[in-house]
């Protein structure tokens, strides 16, 4: 790995990122440990996201979606494992964050396997919409279906366990997110640079070359497709063990418009784009909520300052344009 | 279930057909003309409630307010194409997705800091008031039968002025051949914002009758906004025709969903659960109508020909 600015930019956000909760934690402040935390996992989340869309070109608006089903997940196993009431086919949930993040992983897979499936049969504003109305779906199931709480959420009593680990403990569980964002990095680095994640781009750029080439662009993507929807399940796991609490909130199209933005803010198709913009805009509604009631109109304006003059993004911004690949 | 409950439902499931229609005809005729993705129109829907509501308990009259309403959403629609959306047509979607995601925050956040977080109220006006009986014996309210009839003169009055004026040929070379009808010497930005104010007028007016049935409140325009696309993706994105079938369909699917569903279910599964499990069903029975109409015409009822 060559030593570029962009290569040096994300050691430094990387180092930032686990030092500063480290020194937060060692003054006592947990609160900023949390926050972190946050970063990370809608880091993750985005990081899902951005193979989809930044490697692929392919605008989900519905990602909200696999957060969401991948925090009932944990929510629902949770609850089950808690209640001792069995689940499924004798199986009574669990309280182990391993377990959980696979069922969350595997189950928002095959929900983007299938809404994938019938999404990527359309292209360009065809997709963004019908990869919404997809999302919507689940939100409104999940709102009228009152088994697990229906519009009030499901909360989850006790943070879930990992093996070694005391999660409730701020930095315990940070560390947890932290690594896993690590690992899911360096997985998002191997697929980029498989034959896989080449085809995957190649379709971006030009989908009749790819074709001519004898690869069919639709398995290509829609693979990718369900594997983006499967890390950013992981994410919504984790996300409803750091708040113990489950909603249809992170189902919401809200939740999928902020997923796109942390991307953008920080810069698409890049590998620490989504850390990046989620650092950015954890700070920005931190610093802002602390400042005005109204902060997400200055989002709002933010946002709309960086579309129509910041194209790139942070890591535009500060490490040059983007590589073609 | 009697016949008066499914015809009255049946009015209801048209109702939001219309109201649909006059969300979709504007998303559709700025994505057909502009190649724009909007998503802060259900925004310019909330601008038209809180004009009609605000001017309304001012005057008095609702029919100022309905004025008002139409007025300041073409305003607002003015306004924003011209700061905003012009700046948008040249890039690619996610640009616009994400620009127009921004507008909706701050319109939002703007609305709230102007109104509070209270939800204002409008009233009926006196002369559709009332109700009138249907076959069967039920009441229908006068003022659902008038937005439906509203929504039937302006479907047509759209179908006059796209078919029959100069703005509408205008508007259909623009749909078939933008970079074409510049070179022609057509003002083609004058044009983009009158379209762009068009479908703005159009989503306040539907915003503002509906305002005097629900609450008018901040983020009122999303839902509608997403049936809406539901509905252009149904129809095929371009088409009016397309838009107001797919309204009409979605508005009489959903609505009929609601009523039928758990009926439906009750004959299989306990009563206790068949509500439940019926309701569930409902609210996502749009998203499968149209996952199906997608698998078999991918592009939609009525595709644009262009497209």
């Amino acid at each position: 790995m060559a030593m570029t600015r962009e290569n040096l930019i994300n050691i430094i956000l990387a180092v930032l990122l686990l030092a500063a909760p480290l020194a937060a934690n060692a003054f006592g402040q947990p609160f900023y440990v949390t926050l972190a935390t946050r970063i990370v996992i809608l880091a993750l989340a985005a990081t899902g996201l951005n193979l989809a869309l930044g490697l692929g070109g392919l605008v989900s608006f519905g990602h909200a979606a696999f957060f969401g089903i991948g925090g009932y997940a944990a929510g629902i196993l949770a609850t089950h494992g808690f209640s001792g009431d069995p689940l499924l086919f004798g199986f009574s949930g669990t309280n182990q964050m391993l377990v959980i993040w696979l069922v969350a992983m595997v189950v928002a897979g095959l929900v983007g396997l299938l809404i994938g499936a019938i999404s990527l049969r359309t292209s360009g504003v065809y997709f963004i919409m019908i990869t919404l109305a997809f999302a919507q779906m689940v939100y409104y199931f999940a709102i009228s279906w009152p088994a697990y709480g229906g519009e009030d959420g499901l909360s989850i009593l006790v943070r879930n366990q990992f093996p070694g680990v005391n999660t409730m403990r701020p930095l315990g569980f940070f560390l947890i997110c932290y690594a896993v964002l690590m690992a899911v990095l360096g997985l998002f680095v191997l697929i980029r640079g498989s034959r896989f994640g080449s085809a995957l781009q190649a379709a971006r750029q030009n989908e009749v070359r790819v074709a001519t080439v004898g690869i069919a662009p639709f398995r290509i993507r829609l693979t990718a497709f369900a594997i983006s929807a499967a890390i950013t399940g992981l994410a919504g796991a984790l996300f409803a063990d750091l708040n113990r609490f489950v909603s249809p909130s992170m189902l919401s199209w809200h939740m999928s418009g902020e997923l796109i933005v942390l991307i953008i803010l920080g810069g698409a198709g890049r590998l620490f784009g989504p850390l990046a913009g989620a650092t950015l805009f954890v700070i920005i509604e931190y610093v802002l909520g602390g400042l005005t009631e109204r902060w997400q109109f200055f989002l709002g304006l933010i946002l709309l300052g960086t579309v129509l003059f910041a194209r790139g993004g942070l890591l535009g911004l500060f490490a040059g344009k983007a590589k073609h690949g | 279930m009697t016949v008066a409950l499914a015809l009255e439902q049946l009015l209801n499931g048209l109702q939001l057909g219309v109201m649909l229609f006059l969300m979709a005809a504007g998303l559709t005729l700025i994505f057909g003309v502009m190649g724009l993705i909007n998503l802060a129109h259900g925004s310019l829907y909330m601008v038209g409630a809180f004009a009609c509501a605000t001017v309304a308990a001012a005057t008095g009259s609702f029919w100022i307010g309905l004025v008002a309403s139409l007025a300041c959403a073409a305003a607002a629609g003015a306004i924003i194409e011209l700061l905003v959306i012009r700046r948008l047509y040249d890039r690619d979607h996610l640009d616009q997705v994400l620009a127009t995601f921004a507008l909706i925050l701050i319109f939002s956040e703007g609305t709230r800091w102007l109104f509070g977080s209270f939800p204002l109220y409008l009233d009926i006006p006196p002369l559709l008031q009332g109700a009138v009986a249907l076959p069967g014996g039920a009441q229908y309210p006068v003022y659902r039968l008038a937005i439906i009839a509203a929504g039937a003169l302006v479907a047509f009055g759209l179908y006059l002025l796209i078919g029959k004026t100069r703005l509408g040929m205008r508007i259909r070379a623009g749909e078939s051949d933008r970079e074409m009808i510049g070179a022609l010497g057509v003002d083609i930005r004058t044009l983009y914002t009158v379209v762009f104010a068009l479908g703005a007028a159009l989503a306040g007016l539907a915003g503002a009758m509906v305002g005097a049935l629900q609450s008018v409140q901040v983020g009122m325009g999303e839902p509608v906004l997403i049936l809406a696309f539901v509905v252009i993706v149904i129809g095929g994105i371009g088409s009016i025709k397309g838009a107001l079938l797919g309204a009409l369909l979605v508005g009489v699917v959903d609505t009929m969903g609601r009523l039928l569903l758990p009926q439906l279910f009750g004959l299989f599964v306990p009563p206790s659960q068949a509500g439940m499990i019926g309701a569930a069903a409902a609210s996502m029975l749009i998203y499968v109508m149209m996952a199906l109409i997608l698998a078999v015409k991918p592009r939609g009822l009525f595709p644009a020909a262009h497209m």
